[in-house]
């Protein structure tokens, strides 16, 4: 009985051997793989890094003050006035006008799909939702401009470039987001809660809509701190149907235009320069800092609905 | 008038208990309520779909002709062809440089990091803030960063990088999950008889995620095509193919807003909107046709 | 001739110690099985022998395992050592290609290129894993689509393709029905000729049908360990004796 060394055996060729030929192999891969892994944390570091050094001297020039709470948006004015008051509150309003008319309808589609449908509807209506979340924010912004602001025109009263049109479509484009994320929670309550509930004579909507739903309360949340998320980033489609009009509005003037946030970086970045670019980027830094903090919202809510 | 209804909600328990729970009728009004809510809910979203689906396909399919993909782009005939080609350009660039870093950060979180360590979570944090980062900031940071500060302004370069950084958190996510989903008995087969942990990766593992990675590059390549806001800053929005790395044009979502924003030829705004919608309804069935291998 | 010597080993996963003051002598060219209710170690011990535990975060392990007299704790090839010692998991666990490539995948791993010599182990492994004539035709159908048994005999013949020394088997006929079982049985008693097999089972029947030496295991401490024939006819520890009549476990 031989004795074999527990030396190193010296493999032939292969390509992943040839790729990395003269290193230790293990080694160098794992440091490939570390070193990749490491991108994104350089991509979160460059964003903020370029984006606050651009956008928060401007915000010092301006001051901060006359700046987040000016309402007049005046970059061509000498000197100019670089309020963005108008577009907070714009952004505002056509995110709460989303939330109302995506979040119900989303949650009760949510607890269709998770409760209420038969497997036949099932295997249509999931891969429609996913659909409902890949088109592109252009083509419901073009839908928006040439079907929905007509109707609102017609119907309601303005010129259809208004708060209402872009809180409907913007409500129509969260629908996959709240749908997506609520189902997921729905479906992660144990059965034996539902059961619970029907044993002691609940009805099946009973047992869904007063057991079931409320303990998938966080995860619901989750969805629709995502949903407002989304609804404060999206950009094209609520610049094609919104008016875009840089003034503050009230409320009740739901029927006239308002400019949001990131309508205001896309319409003027590709001509400013200067003083008007670098508040253009501190606006891009407003938005930022909201999605940031809406994001560990988000983050707070998932972690305690997975616990 | 107590009694009465009391009276009347005892009739429906039994009434209800009597009659299968799925029937409509014989149900308490807060059951009723709740079970028509439900269907008005999926009623109005499948609404959304079709009406928005319909109607973009219908307004559009008879528009899209031959000249729509002329090779040159004139004011009279608004062809799509440069925005087509300068879809595909940066749909490639962007995959070449996010599809091995995202894949390669998967296969170290999931395979070569330690669980729950310092560096996972930051990983992870920074993975989960580029995901939620609106496009518009991601243009603002290209134009910025690839633009002035590396000076390559508006360019294909710009724009590639980009959009790379944008789809990278949806590369490794989709990747880590695949990487998850493949049985642990398959890793210690592998290392049981002796193989190390690259060949048992490269050889074993990611040959069983390859379905699911595919699948979710697929999904992100819908992402890349329907990006606009990212895209006008970087690559630009001007109607021409690009002739080198750091030449400009745009991307048949750009040209859609262009086309829109005009109004000038609602013809091919119509038919842009179509062909955008055709491909993503394309790249959805064709990512979901694949992940179904991973189930079966 | 001992196989393995352990001397003093512990072993802990974080802060939970699961294997206490282990000395075992596994002797060579023989079938030695290790019995216990489970959760006793004797998985844990198994996988410390080919240090399939390094896997498993936290484990840390004290003391001697010596191959031939060689500490294979002590800076040496892992993947070297696994080469040679080979294992068989509790549940088959072919890969997700065909039969052909299951075998090879072992030897193309050491370095086996030829196309020729690739196709004489596959044979012979198969051959020797008693699975051969049923498979010879099947060579390129998918591993996935074979029974339960086969696969698990197909596992054996993918252990047997890098020629180990040491054969670790882990409850390979836990997931088996009992025909299967016999003839994965049977063919450990055959490969006992050739290979030093060390199998831990929950099923005493099996551990004196095939086996030559038996070790108890309880609660990460090994209470006995002998001749099968003794251990089960005269256990000296009152603890053993309860557990082959069926006291507990």
């Amino acid at each position: 009985m031989g004795q074999r060394p527990l030396g190193k055996a010296e493999p032939n060729w292969s390509f992943e051997r040839w790729l990395l030929r003269g290193f230790n192999r293990e080694f160098a891969a794992k440091i490939l793989f570390a070193t990749s892994a490491c991108a994104a944390i350089l991509a979160v570091g460059l964003i903020c890094v370029f984006l606050f050094i651009q956008g928060l001297p401007a915000i010092g020039n301006i001051g901060i003050f006359n700046f987040l709470t000016g309402t007049e948006w005046r970059p061509t004015w000498t000197p100019p006035l670089f309020g963005i008051l108008p577009m907070i509150v714009g952004s505002l309003y056509i995110t709460a006008g989303a939330i109302f008319f995506g979040v119900p309808v989303g949650i009760f589609t949510a607890v269709f799909m998770a409760k209420f449908c038969p497997r036949f509807v099932y295997v249509v209506l999931k891969p429609a939702v996913n659909l409902l979340a890949g088109i592109p924010s252009v083509v419901y912004g073009y839908f928006g401009m040439v079907v929905l602001v007509p109707f609102v025109r017609n119907h309601f009263g303005g010129n259809g470039n208004s708060i209402l049109t872009a809180s409907l479509l913007l409500g129509m484009m969260i629908l996959p987001t709240i749908i997506t994320i609520s189902e997921s929670a729905i479906r992660a309550i144990p059965q034996e809660m539902y059961g619970g509930a029907v044993a002691l004579g609940a009805s099946h909507e009973r047992a869904t809509f007063f057991v079931v739903l409320p303990a998938a309360k966080s995860g619901v949340m989750a969805s629709i701190v995502l949903g407002i998320g989304r609804a404060v980033g999206e950009t094209m489609a609520v610049r094609m149907v919104a008016g875009n009009q840089a003034v503050m509005r009230m409320p009740h003037e739901f029927l006239l235009g308002a400019r949001t946030l990131t309508s205001n970086v896309v319409i003027e970045l590709g001509y400013a320069y200067g003083d008007h670019r670098a508040a253009l980027i501190a606006t891009g830094v407003v938005l930022f800092v909201f999605i940031l903090l809406i994001n560990a919202l988000f983050g707070m809510l998932k972690k305690r609905g997975d616990n | 008038m107590e009694n009465l209804s009391l009276g009347l909600e005892a009739v429906e328990e039994i009434a209800s208990l009597k009659i299968s729970n799925r029937k409509i009728m014989g149900r308490k009004p807060m059951d009723f309520f709740l079970f028509a809510f439900t269907w008005l809910g999926i009623g109005i979203t499948a609404a959304v779909l079709l009406f928005v689906v319909g109607y973009v396909l219908i307004n559009g399919l008879p528009h899209i002709r031959p000249s729509l993909f002329a090779v040159q782009f004139t004011t009279e005939n608004q062809s799509l062809f440069p925005a087509l080609m300068g879809t595909l350009m940066i749909l490639g660039l962007a995959l070449v440089l996010a599809v091995p870093l995202g894949i390669f950060s998967a296969i170290f979180l999931v395979e070569y990091a330690t669980r729950g360590s310092r560096f996972v979570k930051i990983v992870r944090l920074t993975t989960e803030t580029l995901a939620g980062i609106p496009s518009i900031v991601y243009g603002l940071f290209g134009f910025i960063f690839f633009g002035v500060f590396l000076g390559w302004g508006l360019s294909l370069m710009s724009g590639a990088f980009t959009v790379s950084i944008m789809i990278l958190p949806l590369i490794m996510r989709t990747t880590e999950e695949s990487l998850k989903s493949v049985p642990d008995t398959y890793r210690e087969g592998s290392f049981g008889l002796g193989a190390g942990r690259l060949r048992t990766v490269m050889r074993i593992v990611l040959p069983a995620a390859t379905p699911g990675i595919l699948a979710g590059i697929i999904l992100t390549i819908g992402r890349i095509i329907g990006e606009t806001a990212a895209i006008i800053f970087t690559l630009g929005n001007v109607a021409r193919m690009p002739n080198h790395l750091f030449d400009t044009g745009r991307t048949l979502s750009a040209h859609m807003y262009a086309l829109a924003n005009e109004g000038t030829h609602p013809g091919e705004a119509h038919a842009t909107a179509a062909v955008l919608l055709l491909v993503v309804i394309l790249i959805n069935a064709l990512s979901s046709w694949i992940a179904k291998f991973v189930k079966s | 001739m001992n196989k393995f010597s352990i001397k003093n080993m512990n072993l802990w996963y974080r802060d939970f110690q699961a294997l206490h003051g282990i000395n075992i002598e596994i002797p060579a060219h023989q079938i030695t099985a290790f019995i216990g209710p489970s959760g006793c170690g004797k998985s844990t011990l198994i996988k410390s022998l080919n240090r399939m535990n390094d896997l498993v975060e936290g484990c840390r392990i004290e003391g001697e395992i010596l191959l031939d007299g060689q500490d294979i704790y002590g800076g040496i090839d892992v993947n070297a050592l696994r080469k040679r010692v080979g294992m068989v998991f509790q549940k088959p666990n072919p890969f997700p290609m065909s039969v052909y490539d299951n075998i090879a995948y072992g030897p193309r791993t050491h370095g086996i290129k030829s196309k020729f010599k690739l196709n004489e182990i596959v044979e012979k492994s198969l051959y020797d894993a008693a699975i051969w004539d049923e498979l010879k035709d099947r060579l390129k159908k998918s591993a996935l689509s074979l029974s339960g048994g086969q696969q698990q005999r197909l596992c054996i013949a993918r252990a047997l393709s890098v020629q180990p020394d040491v054969l670790l088997m882990d409850e390979p006929t836990s997931a088996l029905d009992p025909i299967s079982t016999a003839k994965i049985e049977e063919l450990t008693i055959k490969l006992k000729k050739d290979y030093t097999i060390v199998i831990v089972t929950h099923n005493m029947q099996q551990a004196v049908r095939i086996s030559d030496n038996t070790g108890f295991f309880l609660l990460g401490e090994m209470i006995e360990y002998s001749d099968t024939e003794k251990l089960f006819s005269i256990p000296k520890d009152k603890r053993t004796e309860d557990y082959i009549t069926g006291r507990f476990g």
